[in-house]
């Protein structure tokens, strides 16, 4: 049984002006993600794998093509209601963790639930759950510049996991950490895609890190140029 | 979720303090000057109201000239009355009794001083003398009355006597009106308050005398009536009006002379003291609005500080209204701050000029100090503040987050 699609680029072309020239950040990309799959997007720097990344996570629409989540067309949403569409439906991951500094790991994993509109007691609960989960249970009331790169990517996980999304979007998730918390953040990653079956999209330039996932998609010059399938993961 | 951004605004206002009260500071500097100024010439109107009300509702003042400037009018008026005049309205129905001065500002000598002071020739006869004496609320504190057949004597104000000259003057002693010896025979008891101003500083000597000092035979330069009913005086009013006109042979719109009760007069300051209060609260708005030019200084530069942040809430669902929300609240926030701070010590200088006014005799001058001075003070530096903050907001919110997330 084939399973349905959950993103699916289709010719998705980025276009930016700088000054009088026009760069191509994606030319024509066709991708389709399925749902629970794991998808690794990997490409050196300039092959416009960040480009793609915000496709995927509705941050941005393609100048031509289209982006198609579980089936409904987003390329021509409104900023507003993008957003809506990445409060429920995706969770973000950033290399640079990209936590609110005034707030604890508790309110910043509170802070998607806010936008949705969920009540302040179940906000608390299912923050508390969530780092508790990725092992922070002890430090929920600590801010971000008391917690270590691993203990903030941690508290970044819990966050894109606060409203339940289909899909979790990893941007060079381990960027800026050491060997050993990369690969405590992999963990997690795997466990969210094995045990809570999340559909993931990892973006990497990091071979090593890529093979988690069950299918690496390799970008260059803003396409596709291989698709490599991951029968047995590491 | 209002509550929520809330929360989030303060948060984000507590992590630059300094900057935040730097903010605050150019807005309640505004609100204090508008509080303190509102305070003190809404207590001064009060206080007006409060001692012109003494002089009662029968009264009408009559001087020559167009402009209401009340009983010293008649000095700096190009038009003139004679006794003919006030013997025309003497006699109109309604009028109960009546006086008539004669002003002049002439030089007093005492001792080595001279000095210029404005010298009032008023009837000493028993019946108008009296009606006089209430109408301009003096009392005698040292000394006597004038009394008929009094010639060269005089009588003087509290201040008058006091703080004029260097040395005081007592009465018996002798003080020169042009030239002129005269008796000090009585001094005023010192009025204080706002009426003092005009009551405390005053030389009175009889209307005839004055005739012959100032060589004047017939000029006078005010008429005090009373109404036998108060409830009929605009009707007095305009009889006296009509009577004048006739007399004076001058069509009704072109009148050379001004007929007003105490109500009237009570108009006249209210509206001297609209225009003043006008002015300076004006002057305390222009303060308000650099402070608010100044809290849109702070949120724009909070904008670019915050960019990143702004990227990450929007990539973690925030519309652009919550985005918007967030910066409205946060200069809002600092608008009623200082608002609430400007208000505060806004009062606390309207107590303090109460206390000096108290210093100097003036009791009657309460600092204002009402609910809806004090609701729209915070009211007023909120929407000064989230109007500051609009354009900063509209910023933040329409930033892409794409963008916003790469600083």
């Amino acid at each position: 049984m084939t399973k349905k699609s959950i993103i699916k680029l289709e010719k998705v072309w980025k276009t930016y002006t700088m000054g009088e020239a026009e760069v191509h950040a994606l030319r024509g990309i066709d991708l389709d993600i399925k749902e629970g799959e794991f998808v690794a997007i990997m490409g050196p720097s300039g092959s416009g794998k960040s480009t793609a990344m915000n496709m995927v996570g509705a941050l941005d629409i393609p100048t031509r093509g289209r982006i198609l989540l579980d089936g409904k067309d987003i390329s021509h949403l409104t900023e507003s209601a993008l957003a809506q569409v990445r409060g429920k439906k995706i969770g973000f991951i950033f290399q640079q963790f990209n936590l609110l500094p005034t707030l604890t790991a508790q309110e910043n994993v509170m802070l998607p639930m806010i936008f949705q509109g969920i009540d302040a007691e179940e906000r608390k609960e299912r923050a508390a759950k969530l780092l508790k989960m990725v092992e922070l249970g002890e430090r929920i009331n600590h801010k971000p510049t008391e917690l270590s790169g691993g203990q903030q990517q941690r508290v970044a996980i819990a966050r894109s996991l606060a409203n339940n999304p289909e899909i979790i979007l990893a941007d060079e998730p381990t960027g800026n950490l050491d060997s050993k918390t990369e690969a405590t953040v992999i963990d997690f990653l795997k466990k969210l895609h094995e045990k809570e079956k999340k559909t993931i999209v990892l973006v990497t330039h990091d071979e090593e890190v890529a093979k988690v996932a069950d299918r690496i998609e390799h970008l260059r010059d803003g396409q596709i140029i291989r698709t490599q399938k991951n029968s047995k993961r590491s | 979720m209002i509550k929520d951004y809330f929360q989030l605004a303060l948060r984000n206002l507590l992590r630059r303090r300094l900057r935040a009260w730097l903010t605050v500071i150019g807005i309640f500097i505004g609100i204090m000057a508008v509080v303190a100024l509102v305070s003190l010439s809404q207590g001064l109107q009060n206080a007006v109201l409060s001692e012109f009300n003494k002089i009662g509702a029968d009264r009408i003042i009559v001087t020559p000239g167009g402009a209401k400037l009340g009983p010293v009018g008649g000095m700096l008026s190009a038009s003139k009355f004679t006794e003919d005049d006030y013997d025309a309205l003497k006699k109109v129905k309604g009028i109960d009794t009546s006086a008539s001065v004669y002003t002049k500002t002439a030089y007093i000598t005492y001792g080595k001083e001279t000095k210029q002071e404005q010298v009032w020739g008023f009837p000493i006869d028993s019946e108008h003398m009296e009606f006089y004496r209430t109408q301009s609320m003096f009392d005698i504190d040292k000394g006597r009355l004038l009394r008929p057949g009094d010639k060269n004597k005089v009588m003087i104000g509290w201040e008058t006597a006091n703080e004029v000259f260097d040395k005081k003057i007592k009465v018996g002693n002798k003080i020169r009106i042009n030239g002129q010896e005269f008796e000090v025979v009585g001094i005023h008891t010192k009025q204080g308050g706002l009426l003092g101003a005009m009551g405390d500083k005053v030389i009175r000597i009889p209307k005839e005398t004055a005739r012959e000092i100032f060589h004047e035979p017939d000029e006078i330069t005010s008429i005090f009536l009373r109404v036998k009913n108060p409830e009929d005086i605009d009707q007095v009013v305009e009889s006296v009006k009509h009577r004048l006109r006739r007399f004076r042979h001058v069509k009704e719109g072109e009148e050379d002379f001004t007929v007003q009760t105490s109500k009237q007069v009570i108009q006249t300051f209210n509206n001297i003291l609209g225009i003043v209060q006008a002015v300076l609260v004006g002057l305390a708005l222009i303060s308000l609005l650099v402070g608010g030019i100044g809290i849109m200084n702070t949120m724009y530069t909070a904008v670019a500080e915050r960019t990143k942040e702004i990227g990450i809430m929007k990539s973690v669902g925030a519309k652009n209204s919550a985005i918007r929300w967030i910066f409205m609240i946060e200069s809002g926030l600092l608008g009623t701050v200082g608002g609430i701070i400007g208000m505060i010590i806004g009062l606390g200088i309207g107590k303090m000029a109460e206390m000096v006014a108290l210093q100097y005799g003036i009791e009657s001058l309460k600092a204002y100090m009402g609910l809806p001075l004090l609701i729209g003070a915070i009211l007023f530096s909120f929407v000064v503040g989230a109007l500051a903050g609009t354009l900063p907001a509209m910023r933040a919110a329409r930033l892409k987050p794409v963008d916003a997330l790469r600083k």
